[in-house]
């Protein structure tokens, strides 16, 4: 069969482009609910009283009538169900609550350390399409040894707990060498050991998908046509093969940035910097449910979005998906 | 060019090796500018190796050596790997089959073909850009301006094909390899392809045509070599080779080609088989009718009234199917001719109910087939086998082939048919086995270890595991070499005889159809435009389009 005509390709591309739209909204929007409503009831499971959390933790002795008083003021005497629809109900208008334990609004406190996460994690992420790319082509074409070391160090990258990397890092690069401080600073010194850290398990993960599909596009036929047309080995893989082999480790992106989040929960904590994983750290131990929503709510929102951006991506880079209809 | 009197490929004694194992023993070959040599040989042959090593692309394992390799006046004979890039596409340009996969589908059309200008020469890239629309537009591409913009997945295959060669000629070559450069497309596209491969080695180029398919290269070749077994066994003057054979092999290969055979006549050298022991295999109580005998003509097995479907496509609606009315008796075989897209698949599908129609109907053996719910239809189904062009999908590949008959037959035994003899499966699966011209020992392997003829015979067996009155066949030759596809096709002929099938052959290739049909409809736009006896429908057509398919379709001269 003969394609269509252009104009008739562009006005199916866009047609479909404007239900996915609406799909990934509608999506979108259920997933935050699902994730409020999730943490809602999980975060109940913890035992302590949050009243004893608002007054300052377990240890400030707080007596019954101020327990009490807490507890009417802020609604944690009513049943549980009406707490869950006035918390939606809250959230629709916007309004993520007040720390129980800074007593300051958690849309600030959020917007105060969301930065410095993203920063990390979108470092990291670079990081790791550096090093993933650079070990997978390293590891490809070049014989049987060099690919068994590629795939070897691929495993054990991705294996690797963060903490435990964390610690290693440290011990060699701030204790011994005495090169980079141990905690973040904020200065760009501080970053490279916690993205180091991040990164490197990630790239074993990404090389390992990258190797696979840079393999399979050198055994395609065009690679062939390619050098039948006098093309180099690095000419191919700059025009050919690192196209095919990113379009895969794309698609993981988003899916890698979520990952990023959660795994900067560990490295904020061990590097002492400031940011989201921590606060919700501190947050699930002092009980103070607005935050913990708040910053779980967030970071659904991150994961959504990188997503739709993922997807966005994958479709700029491989434009067969961007035709619904041809084969 | 330097000098257009010496050739433009010399080769003498070319080995290639893999892994200490020789698959090409000291080929020779001299290509004249303006000659197209063929080399015809089955897949396994070493032809296509030998077309990668000509321009130093064997593989990073392999082993080549030849006393001579000179290419457009350049010894190539020791060149490096840097040397050899400097040279491809300059002195040697390759076409491959799958134009699909042999152009990038991430790219665009345009900048393969100006990746050849861009590698070796130095222009500005206005002026690479309008070389390339000349290019396009010498490669008979409609609408080059639009077409640049295009990448492969997003063009027909005839004109991906195109695009393709216009890559390989970009820098004007002395000389054009073409391996396999029409398999996979349609008759018409085809014959396109091979008269601008012809255009083309008019303007002086040397074109070596690779081919499993005799009928094909008799087209444009002046010399053919015949090869086997990694070495040149015959050659000559294609008239000569053609009409007085020297060697069995080529015979052989000259009588697989299917097309103006007549029915009945065996197209593979292998010996009719013995007739399977009564009572071994589950036989189905009609005896096999001649299909002309009018007593049967009054009730067909399948019918097909008015069928019409339509699908949903961006933009509106494709009719794949448009008010088709067949019918096919007891022991006939109906062939299905026409183009891809031309919705023979589907209707193939409507026939075996797995597609609905919009509207007509399907009956079978004289009772409602297509309008039953499934679960009415499924004591029927075992009596309708099909197979398909690649049979590998349809395979489970961690089962063996024992175990994929031994639950064809179980599964058609639960169908609740009395036909077929309870007991144990092994000797059902034996006889299948034998049946397909299959050693027993082929049950103990898996499907991937099979070679493509092996694999259809499978399929087949498992067809037959349900005693079918009716076999719906989809293509089932068309990725098979010549040799092999004859092999099947009196398979089939012998298996329909024995057991007085009635067969649906769908096929692109008028050669086969022609070979293997009683009668033959001819489908064009989900419409049946022509529909008869075989050998009058192709002796003269009637309508347009059967015209051109016969005038299209490759035939040896004979």
């Amino acid at each position: 069969m003969t394609p269509g005509s252009p104009t008739e390709q562009r006005r199916s591309f866009g047609g479909a482009t404007l239900r996915r739209a609406g799909l990934l909204v509608a999506g979108a929007v259920f997933v935050l609910w699902a994730v409020a409503t999730l943490t809602f009831f999980a975060i109940r499971l913890i035992p302590g009283d949050p009243a004893q959390a608002i007054l300052g933790g377990p240890g400030s002795q707080a007596s019954q009538e101020a327990l009490d008083q807490v507890r009417s003021d802020y609604g944690l005497d009513q049943p549980l169900i009406v707490q869950y629809f006035a918390m939606l109900g809250r959230l629709l208008t916007g309004d993520l609550g007040t720390s129980y334990a800074l007593k300051l609004p958690v849309a600030d406190l959020l917007a105060a350390q969301l930065g410095g996460t993203l920063l990390l994690s979108a470092l990291s992420l670079v990081l790791a399409w550096v090093l993933a790319l650079g070990l997978a082509i390293w590891s490809t074409g070049r014989g049987r040894i060099a690919s068994a070391v590629g795939e070897g160090i691929e495993i054990t990258a991705a294996a690797l707990p963060h903490f435990w990397l964390a610690a290693v890092l440290i011990a060699v690069f701030s204790v011994a060498l005495d090169w980079l401080p141990p905690v973040g600073t904020g200065t760009p010194a501080g970053f490279v050991l916690p993205v180091v850290t991040l990164a490197i398990p990630l790239a074993g993960f990404l090389a390992q998908v990258m190797r696979d599909s840079l393999l399979d596009a050198m055994q395609q036929p065009f690679v062939m046509s390619a050098r039948a047309r006098g093309e180099s080995a690095a000419g191919l893989r700059v025009r050919h093969t690192i196209r095919h082999a990113s379009l895969p480790a794309i698609s993981l992106s988003g899916w890698a940035l979520g990952w990023l989040l959660s795994g900067a929960v560990v490295v904020e904590t061990i590097f002492a910097m400031p940011g989201l994983g921590r606060t919700l750290l501190q947050a699930v131990t002092l009980r103070d449910i607005p935050v913990v929503t708040g910053v779980v709510l967030l970071v659904a929102l991150v994961y959504v979005l990188m997503t739709v951006l993922t997807d966005l991506a994958a479709r700029i880079a491989d434009p067969r998906l961007r035709q619904e209809s041809g084969r | 060019m330097t000098n257009t009197l010496a050739p433009v490929l010399e080769v003498a004694q070319l080995h290639v090796g893999f892994d200490g194992t020789e698959v090409v023993h000291g080929l020779d070959l001299t290509i004249m500018p303006g000659e197209c040599v063929a080399i015809v040989g089955e897949s396994g042959s070493g032809k296509s190796v030998t077309a990668r090593a000509l321009l130093g692309m064997a593989g990073a394992d392999s082993r080549t050596s030849a006393k001579r390799l000179r290419i457009g006046g350049l010894d190539l004979g020791a060149a490096s790997e840097r040397e050899w890039r400097r040279e491809r596409g300059r002195r040697a340009g390759l076409i491959l089959q799958d134009a699909l996969g042999s152009l990038d589908p991430l790219r665009t059309v345009g900048r393969e073909i100006e990746d050849p200008l861009r590698i070796h020469l130095r222009l500005p890239a206005s002026e690479r850009r309008a070389r390339v629309l000349q290019l396009l537009a010498d490669v008979g591409m409609p609408d080059p301006a639009s077409a640049v913009r295009r990448r492969s997945g997003e063009l027909s295959g005839g004109l991906r094909q195109r695009a393709l060669i216009a890559a390989a000629i970009a820098l004007d070559p002395p000389l054009l390899i073409a391996d396999e450069p029409t398999t996979a497309l349609d008759v018409t596209v085809q014959a396109r392809i091979l008269a601008l491969l012809d255009e083309i080695r008019e303007r002086g180029t040397g074109v070596l045509l690779i081919s499993h398919d005799l009928a094909v290269v008799s087209r444009m070749a002046d010399r053919i070599l015949v090869m086997r077994e990694g070495r040149i066994i015959e050659q000559g003057p294609t008239g000569a080779v053609l009409e007085s054979p020297r060697e069995d092999y080529t015979r052989s290969l000259i009588a697989a080609v299917p097309a103006e055979v007549p029915r009945g006549v065996r197209l593979s050298a292998s010996p009719v088989r013995a007739a399977t022991p009564p009572g071994a295999l589950p036989t189905i109580s009609s005896a096999p009718h001649p299909a002309h005998d009018p007593a049967i003509v009054a009730t067909p097995l399948l019918e097909l009234s008015h069928l019409t479907k339509t699908f949903t496509v961006p933009g509106g609606r494709f009719t794949a199917v448009d008010d088709v009315s067949l019918s096919l008796h007891r022991g006939e075989t109906l062939g299905l001719v026409g183009e891809s897209g031309s919705g023979k698949t589907t209707l193939a599908r409507l026939a075996l109910a797995l597609t609905m129609p919009d509207s007509g109907s399907v009956s079978f053996d004289g009772e409602e087939w297509s309008a039953l719910d499934e679960r009415r239809r499924r004591p029927t189904r075992h009596r309708i086998g099909a197979i398909y062009q690649d049979p590998l999908g349809s395979f489970d590949p961690r089962w063996n082939v024992g175990r994929l008959l031994d639950d064809a037959v179980r599964g058609a035994r639960e169908a609740g048919t009395n036909d077929i003899s309870a007991g144990p499966t092994a000797p059902v699966v034996a006889a299948l086995l034998d049946q397909v011209g299959l050693a027993a020992s082929v049950a103990g392997r898996r499907p991937l270890t099979l070679s493509g003829g092996q694999r259809q015979r499978v399929a087949i067996a498992r067809a037959l595991a349900g005693s079918p009155e009716l076999l719906i066949c989809d293509e089932p030759v068309s990725a098979l070499d010549v040799t092999i596809q004859a092999q099947i096709l009196d398979l089939l002929d012998d298996i329909q005889r024995q057991r007085g099938l009635a067969l649906l052959f769908i096929s692109h290739d008028l050669g086969v159809v022609h070979h293997m049909a009683d009668r033959v409809a001819v489908m064009q736009a989900g419409r049946i435009v022509e529909s008869g006896d075989a050998d009058a429908v192709f002796a003269r057509p009637e309508h347009p389009y059967t015209a051109r398919l016969v005038a299209d379709s490759p035939r040896l001269p004979r």
